[in-house]
């Protein structure tokens, strides 16, 4: 596509959870349960590209995020960020990276600390990364992340209180603070669903203007109206895995995977006259627990024949897509014979 | 012309404040609904759509001051106070409130839930109450048999269509669901929307749609009503309001919603915020945002009938071309 070098690449990440049996499960002697959050994951993400994942709750897609954040450890896997797996370091050498993968939380009432002042919520990381130098330089970067962030001139917020700011302006602040450490990649889990419509675009904009200029943002999100227009490329998860994978563009107008075609199917148009059919899935995403045999969508697939029951479907490229453009779907000619 | 189902006139609702002063939620609106109509009741957080639809229905907390007429079939219940609404709340409009699937009661039984208001409104008992109780929760599409389950064991979904139906328990003719999609996956959504679709369609149900999600209200309402700074700015069908909208707001509104078909076409955001409503507001509250304000908004509009069932309230449409 292009030549940015890629920043971030995840291969085959596994992540799992163990249910706790309790005192009971564990005296009967109960079977070890485990949640199957993220099965054998790949991605990769370049410089001054947004990749969005999308899917529904339960697919996966913040717990894939916090394995790059390392705020969960894998299971398997690699994470390479700038070409170094991050998955066996401790805690001493990931440090220093930290500073270079920052994220931004879904809910600015909650991630931010109410008792700080703008200037200081966006100080602290510095501090905490032992950054910045001396206290005028510290300032000095406060203010220019304000100023990324469109919330200028700082001077008319550096000593509000969140409670004195817009939902709006909360967000933007806590993306300063994750910028004033001059970060690679940003994490945005669901950076504008507690926002109101009429401020969500200012915020994707700011996210949009600073990804112009380099930054590689992972943006997790279940609005595909949101992916289709912002990101570069758009990663479809179910049941902890990819299912889709490809340029937005190409994957909202000519999706191939069932449970894409579906999920697009029903996203709401904002022209009266664009009323479709929805082609509505029965059903919620099954437990993680219990993954269904063969392809994990197939107890929900409108198309599933018997041969999806029994085989897992690879992530590869139909020929009815473009270069790049990846689905896993048994039904799906990939021009390979067999 | 034939008396509509229900009937808002010149509401106002004012919230005394703790520390003096009150709070202006709800500034003159009218609202009319046909049988069987769906209204979309839309705008931004703190607009007055959840005030308005809580006062329609008399349940607004004891610091709430309310005016104005709420009219089932022409009667007027808001003004002989509790115990001229008691007999049409939930019996002639019903609602569904906001994070209704996370206020159902933990330690009760969904089917006991329903059986128990049932019984209250004195519309069956023992058996037949619990006959009746299958009967709804099938019609919102939860198998009878999980009548016994408790909301922790059903997702959200589940437990919204529960929520729906412990609504629907008097038969209402009016149904109001505040946000009754938004804390919902997508598909789950989709499911809830094609549910009240049904509902509306199978039982002749009135729809009152209350939301801050246009793209949701133009895929099930016929007609909208946009709230702003605690009135209606403009209202009327959807498919007007999108295309030819009558209020920059509308406008805007739309334009900040990220739609599947819009290409690279740029998503704006509307600047500011809307005012305090615990101050008087002069001129057109939307003034300070509004892309097109000029000279004549010093003066606050009124709604006015700019096309077939289509009302806004903004002075571009009666400025004088120069």
């Amino acid at each position: 596509m292009n030549a940015e070098p890629v920043v971030l690449e995840v291969e085959d990440l596994v992540v799992r959870y163990p249910i706790h049996r309790g005192l009971v499960g564990t005296v009967a002697r109960r079977p070890r349960r485990t949640v199957h959050a993220v099965e054998g994951v790949s991605l990769s993400l370049q410089r001054g590209e947004m990749l969005a994942l999308v899917g529904e709750s339960g697919c996966g897609k913040t717990t894939t995020a916090q394995a790059v954040l390392r705020l969960v450890d894998p299971v398997a896997g690699a994470i390479r960020f700038d070409g170094r797996d991050l998955v066996p370091l401790g805690s001493r050498d990931l440090r220093p990276l930290r500073r270079r993968i920052q994220v931004v939380y879904q809910d600015p009432y909650e991630s931010l600390d109410p008792r700080f002042r703008v200037r200081a919520v966006v100080e602290e990381p510095l501090l905490i990364h032992n950054l910045g130098g001396s206290k005028a330089e510290r300032a000095e970067r406060v203010r220019d992340a304000l100023q990324r962030v469109e919330l200028s001139p700082p001077e008319l917020y550096l000593d509000r209180f969140p409670h004195e700011l817009s939902g709006g302006q909360r967000q933007r602040v806590a993306i300063a603070a994750a910028l004033v450490l001059e970060p690679d990649v940003l994490v945005a889990d669901e950076p504008v669903s507690m926002l109101d419509v009429s401020v969500r675009a200012g915020v994707l904009n700011v996210l949009d203007g600073l990804r112009q200029q380099g930054l590689a943002i992972l943006m997790i999100t279940h609005d595909l109206s949101t992916a289709a227009r912002f990101a570069q490329r758009i990663a479809v998860m179910y049941l902890g895995r990819i299912v889709e994978e490809g340029r937005a563009a190409a994957v909202v107008r000519n999706p191939q995977h069932p449970y894409t075609k579906a999920l697009l199917s029903v996203v709401p148009r904002r022209d009266p006259r664009d009323r479709q059919r929805p082609q509505i899935l029965q059903g919620e995403t099954p437990d993680a627990v219990a993954i269904p045999t063969g392809c994990r969508f197939h107890p929900r697939c409108p198309v599933a024949i018997e041969r999806c029951s029994v085989e897992d479907p690879l992530l590869l490229q139909p020929v009815s897509a473009e270069r790049g453009h990846r689905a896993a779907c048994l039904l799906l000619s990939t021009g390979q014979s067999g | 012309m034939s008396v509509p189902l229900l009937e808002v006139e010149g509401l106002h609702v004012w919230f005394d404040l703790e520390g003096g002063g009150e709070l202006h939620a709800v500034q003159g609106v009218d609202l009319s609904l046909d049988p069987g109509e769906r209204l979309g009741l839309v705008g931004e957080s703190g607009c007055g759509k959840t005030t308005t639809a809580l006062a329609i229905l008399g349940l607004l907390p004891p610091n709430a001051s309310v005016s104005g007429r709420v009219l089932i079939d022409g009667e007027d219940i808001l003004a002989g106070g509790e115990a001229a609404m008691r007999p049409h709340r939930w019996v002639d409009v019903a609602i569904v409130f906001q994070g209704a699937m996370n206020a159902l009661n933990p330690v009760r039984t969904i089917g006991q839930q329903i059986v128990e208001s049932l019984e209250l409104h004195g519309r069956a008992k023992g058996a037949v109450a619990r006959t009746r109780t299958a009967e709804l929760l099938e019609s919102v599409g939860i198998p009878a048999g999980r009548a016994g389950r408790y909301p922790h064991e059903l997702s959200g979904g589940m437990r919204q269509r529960a929520a729906i139906a412990m609504a629907l328990s008097c038969n209402p003719r009016v149904l109001i669901a505040d946000e009754p999609t938004t804390a919902l996956d997508v598909m789950v959504q989709a499911q809830i929307l094609e549910l009240l679709d049904a509902l509306c369609r199978d039982f002749g149900l009135a729809l009152v749609l209350v939301t801050h999600d246009l793209p949701v209200v133009a895929q099930l309402c016929d007609r909208c009503a946009v709230m702003y700074a605690g009135e209606i700015v403009e209202r009327g069908p959807l498919d007007v309001l999108y295309h030819t909208p009558g209020h920059p707001y509308t406008r805007m509104l739309f334009a900040a919603s990220p739609d599947l078909g819009m290409g690279d076409a740029p998503v704006l955001s509307i600047p500011g915020a809307p005012p305090r409503l615990d101050r008087p507001i002069d001129g057109c509250p939307f003034r300070p945002r509004c892309d097109s304000a000029f000279a004549a908004c010093v003066e606050r509009p009124s709604l006015l009938e700019v096309g077939d069932g289509h009302a806004a309230a903004c002075h571009l449409n009666t400025r004088v071309p120069a």
